[in-house]
């Protein structure tokens, strides 16, 4: 089984047209925001190590999804790089931290992909590990998981 | 003991070829969709195979088994589906629990399977040694009740582990069907029945952000120590509403602790029937198995009061 990189595409106009429509439309329809900032959770914040901690989490955190055959499909050949930075800022936003968080919804990023729920759960266990390799305490990696979980009506697209 | 003036009502249902067709159903279904590939533009991407028989749910979010055979606590049943098979998968496992109070022990087993966490099938085997009580009644020392469960549970709406986003729990609904295998004695100590149906209702929710568990249990029964002492009695034989409530809470990934109350009928004139609870801990070390220990009161159960003791069980999944 070989995989392919998936090539990035500029949206067309009807997409761009839609997602504008979407975000317009009734919360039914609407994206989720990716990234809902929580500033009561600044005290996770500072138990994720801040910024430089979240930064090195994702660095272990994505040698774990490569690592991890179930997910390695996703990301060996993806912009690791792009990720990283991506999930650091959105992580970051959510702990009530100083950042900004730039890139795309959760269903626009995952929509080009296949994601089940065992493929999600993965992802999350992976995660789970990257963070007791860094220590962070059990009930930190739940306050940030439990903004976290509702996503996956998002990104598992398939059954 | 009286001979009885009616005889007892007794149900014909063929358990173990149900048994049979429950462990069929579980290994016939052991396939693996195999990769499929879907077009991106001018790429093909391969998807990574589903296995259908699998366990890819987050560890210790299929609960533990409990007396009855249904996911949940040890002592009451959760609306969660037993197994760690994922939304596409088929999970299963066995269990073994042991419960040992001052005048009687219980010896209890069974295996659960999980569908599509949308269905769950259950069968468990109690055996309920009345030790020297037995002596005392006239039955014979270590004389033993039996009773066998067959149980369905069905998720009715909510995910007690994704859904995090606001107050829902998760729902299911659950039927218990009982057949104990001494009528004749149950019929001496009052009972009406030597079989019965539970009619449950759960929800439950899973608050991540506090690593704690809720669950609330509303029962229909009309069953004697959950059916040990048979189904509706002399005192009163209708179905009543039991409530029953859990608390667990997340120490780390293995380990949860919590506390559990059942309440009771009190169905027959021989003997008092007294509500239960129980403290517990959890341990799952991995995904195959689970270790549950608790101490639980359950009251008086016939001639002997006060009863309490350790609860052990084991879980074993594929």
């Amino acid at each position: 089984m070989t995989f392919h990189n998936i090539p990035s595409r500029r949206p067309r106009f009807l997409a761009a047209a839609a997602i504008a429509l979407g975000t317009l439309a009734t919360p039914l329809f609407a994206d989720e925001n990716p990234a809902p900032a929580d500033a009561t959770l600044l005290p996770v914040f500072k138990q994720f190590g801040e910024k430089p901690g979240l930064i090195a989490l994702m660095e272990d955190f994505m040698v774990l999804l490569v690592d991890d055959p179930r997910t390695r499909p996703f990301f060996a050949d993806a912009d690791q790089l792009h990720v990283k930075q991506a999930l650091v800022d959105q992580f970051c936003v959510i702990l009530g931290g100083p950042c900004k968080y730039e890139g795309k919804g959760m269903k626009e990023a995952h929509e080009k992909l296949v994601i089940n729920e065992a493929q999600f759960n993965a992802l999350v266990e992976d995660l789970q590990k990257a963070m007791d390799k860094h220590e962070i305490p059990f009930r930190a990696q739940n306050k940030l998981l439990e903004k976290l979980a509702p996503m996956q009506r998002e990104i598992i697209n398939r059954r | 003991m009286k001979s009885p003036a009616h005889s007892m009502k007794t149900s014909r249902v063929p358990l173990r070829l149900l048994f049979c067709l429950l462990g069929a159903s579980v290994w016939s279904t052991d396939a693996t969709i195999a990769a499929e590939t879907m077009t991106v533009g001018e790429s093909t991407v391969a998807v990574p195979e589903n296995n259908l028989v699998g366990s890819d749910k987050l560890l210790l979010t299929g609960g533990i088994n409990n007396v009855e055979g249904s996911a949940g606590g040890g002592l009451t049943p959760w609306a969660v589906i037993g197994g760690y098979g994922t939304r596409d998968q088929i999970g299963a496992n066995v269990f073994y629990t042991r419960v040992n109070v001052q005048d009687y022990h219980l010896d209890d087993y069974g295996v659960t399977v999980g569908l599509f966490n949308r269905v769950e099938l259950s069968y468990a085997r109690q055996r309920f040694d009345t030790e020297d009580v037995g002596a005392a009644l006239g039955l014979g020392r270590g004389f033993t009740l039996g009773q066998d469960i067959l149980g369905i549970k069905l998720r009715l709406a909510g995910d007690v582990v994704l859904d995090q986003q606001d107050w829902t729990p998760q729902f299911s609904v659950g039927i218990q069907y009982k057949k104990n295998d001494q009528g004749d004695v149950l019929h001496a100590v009052g009972a009406t029945d030597d079989a019965g149906t539970d009619f449950y209702l759960n929800a439950t929710k899973l608050y991540l952000g506090q690593s704690l568990l809720l669950n609330a249990t509303l029962r229909f029964t009309k069953a004697n120590q959950m059916g040990l002492l048979g189904f509706g009695g002399d005192r009163h034989d209708g179905y009543q509403p039991q409530f029953e409530g859990s608390v667990a809470y997340l120490l780390n990934r293995h380990i949860a602790i919590g506390a559990e109350y059942r309440s009771k009928p009190d169905n027959l004139r021989i003997a008092t029937e007294d509500d239960w609870y129980d403290f517990f801990v959890a341990w799952a070390p991995n995904k195959h198995v689970t270790l549950t220990l608790a101490y639980a009161y359950l009251g008086n159960i016939v001639i002997a009061d006060n009863q309490r003791g350790l609860y052990a069980s084991v879980q074993v999944g594929f």
